[in-house]
């Protein structure tokens, strides 16, 4: 397999925006994407939409983007893997560069959310879930998620403050990220006097409903060389894997098996151990996932998610920070878009063109992004080079 | 919701029909056409007790569209007996007052009605298990 560099990365400022459409959202991200990259070149286009059908009743979205791009007659395709989508686009785009099938491969996350209600955006979430086995008694993902929460806080004695840091720790980071739909810091009285979502998870435990695209272009590393606009950051390694949809089915519904296995792959892939990573851009969807998560990919033991957490482990500035970019919860999380936007995040860290969110000397970082309640998981390791 | 899609899952909502495999004897549900843990593709249907144990639950406040007129419902993960785990709603209780490791059993209650004219759908819900 050939070496594959990320040589463009194009995000834009995500929220409710009612004046743009699906097809608006991903030409602007790659517009962004080819002004970052200093070329327009594509051979392959990949987009990751969780549900554009359901959000938008617009399927077929690979050609429409391809034309309104410019770039009617490229090859494109469209991937899905629930909120995992993303990652997965840009694991399809790397997979034609590496193969040498193609050598400009663009790969575009975006989810248009708010063209519905909430809920008719609640039920196309909902389809992530298993369908006869969890939406029909009535489900929602705040409660599947709560449920892993209650389950960790009677294991392992997680407490709600620990749960509210997540929260509050992203947000802290997203209120210096210009891209972020919630560009501002919370208290923790804050998120404990939110409303009850699903007990014991609240209001401000959850990402948002958010409309938004993300764009990278990846080229071989000589071609990045050649282009030399750009330090090329490297994708050194990839993990992809797959867990039961269904909670209930897990034999511990408190370990991320496609996480673990998904973290695995890429590591060894890379050659590397997580000591090795820098930091990383975990799918925060509620608090308790980023508290999964990172137990899952072994920056914390087991069950210690929380305390590391409260204690700044995982803040900028700690040993190991997660979420620079403000995470899912307040960057906002258009599902489709949030693997790549997170590729675009530790991109822009590594090139060290993160502003005042900046880690300092970041050569190598760690994406994670999953699907649904953990039914599915992309795993990039990204280098300087 | 075309009427195919409910009943073809009446076996599990209004018996707890489940596979046995003939190779490892693991218990699947719903049914499956290949053993995940042997491969095998031998079952024998048989029906779960629904008794079990409160693993963890959720109090659903915010609920999807044809279940708001329940809100507040818990949603459950209950470890059957039988050594499968099952998600379903408790009904009959105090939501506030549940405690993982309650001892729970199933019944055949109404899950959801599609509005006025839709198909009334049934299934099993959690209650406490008053050993009756």
């Amino acid at each position: 397999m050939r070496d594959v560099a990320v040589i463009g990365a194009g995000m834009m400022k995500w929220g409710e925006l009612w004046d743009k459409s699906i097809r608006d959202l991903c030409v602007e991200a790659a517009l962004n994407c080819f002004d970052d990259a200093g070329t327009d070149r594509v051979d392959a286009i990949t987009i990751g939409s969780m549900s554009s059908g359901l959000f938008t009743a617009q399927e077929h979205i690979a050609s429409l983007v391809a034309d309104y791009l410019g770039k009617k007659y490229a090859p494109a395709m469209r991937v899905e893997s629930a909120c995992a989508s993303g990652g997965l686009a840009v694991r399809t785009a790397f997979l034609e560069v590496a193969s040498g099938m193609s050598d400009f491969a663009l790969a575009i996350g975006v989810e248009k959310m708010s063209d519905v209600g909430g809920g008719d955006a609640t039920f196309a979430l909902a389809t992530a879930a298993d369908q006869e086995y969890e939406a029909f008694h009535g489900v929602t993902f705040p409660g599947l998620y709560a449920m892993m929460a209650r389950a960790h806080m009677d294991r392992y004695g997680t407490t709600r403050e620990q749960l509210a840091e997540v929260a509050i720790k992203n947000h802290r980071n997203g209120s210096k990220n210009p891209h972020a739909q919630f560009p501002f810091p919370i208290t923790r009285e804050q998120v404990m006097q939110s409303v009850m979502i699903a007990d014991p998870l609240r209001l401000l435990d959850c990402s948002p409903i958010t409309d938004g695209a993300a764009a990278v272009l990846l080229a071989p590393l000589e071609e990045a060389r050649k282009i030399g606009k750009n330090q090329p950051i490297v994708i050194t390694g990839i993990g992809n894997a797959t867990d039961t949809i269904q909670l209930a089915q897990r034999d511990d519904m408190l370990r991320m098996g496609a996480v673990e296995t998904a973290a695995r792959r890429a590591l060894e892939m890379a050659g590397k151990t997580i000591q090795d990573i820098n930091f990383a851009e975990v799918h925060d969807c509620f608090t308790i996932a980023e508290i999964l998560v990172a137990e899952a990919l072994g920056v914390v033991e087991e069950g210690q998610g929380g305390p590391a957490t409260l204690s700044g482990h995982t803040a900028i500035g700690g040993p190991f920070p997660i979420n620079p970019s403000g995470g899912l919860k307040s960057k906002g999380h258009p599902v489709g878009a949030t693997g790549v936007a997170q590729i675009c995040e530790v991109a822009a860290q590594l090139r060290g063109e993160a502003g005042e969110r900046q880690i300092q000397g970041a050569q190598v970082g760690l994406a994670q992004n999953m699907g649904g309640s953990g039914g599915s998981c992309v795993v990039h390791i990204l280098e300087v080079k | 919701m075309h009427v195919p899609r409910h009943w073809r899952e009446i076996p599990r909502r209004y018996r707890m029909e489940a596979s046995k495999c003939s190779g490892c004897k693991k218990i699947l549900f719903p049914g499956r056409l290949i053993c995940p843990e042997c491969g095998s593709r031998e079952f024998e249907t048989i029906r779960l007790s629904g008794k079990g144990k409160l693993e963890t639950f959720t109090i659903t406040r915010v609920a999807p569209e044809g279940y708001t007129d329940q809100v507040p419902y818990a949603v459950a993960i209950v470890a059957l007996d039988e050594g499968v785990r099952v998600m379903g709603q408790i009904a009959d209780c105090d939501p506030e007052a549940l405690k993982i490791g309650d001892r729970l059993a199933t019944q055949f209650r109404r899950v959801i009605e599609q509005g006025k004219t839709g198909i009334i759908q049934y299934g099993y819900k959690f209650v406490p298990d008053l050993g009756l």
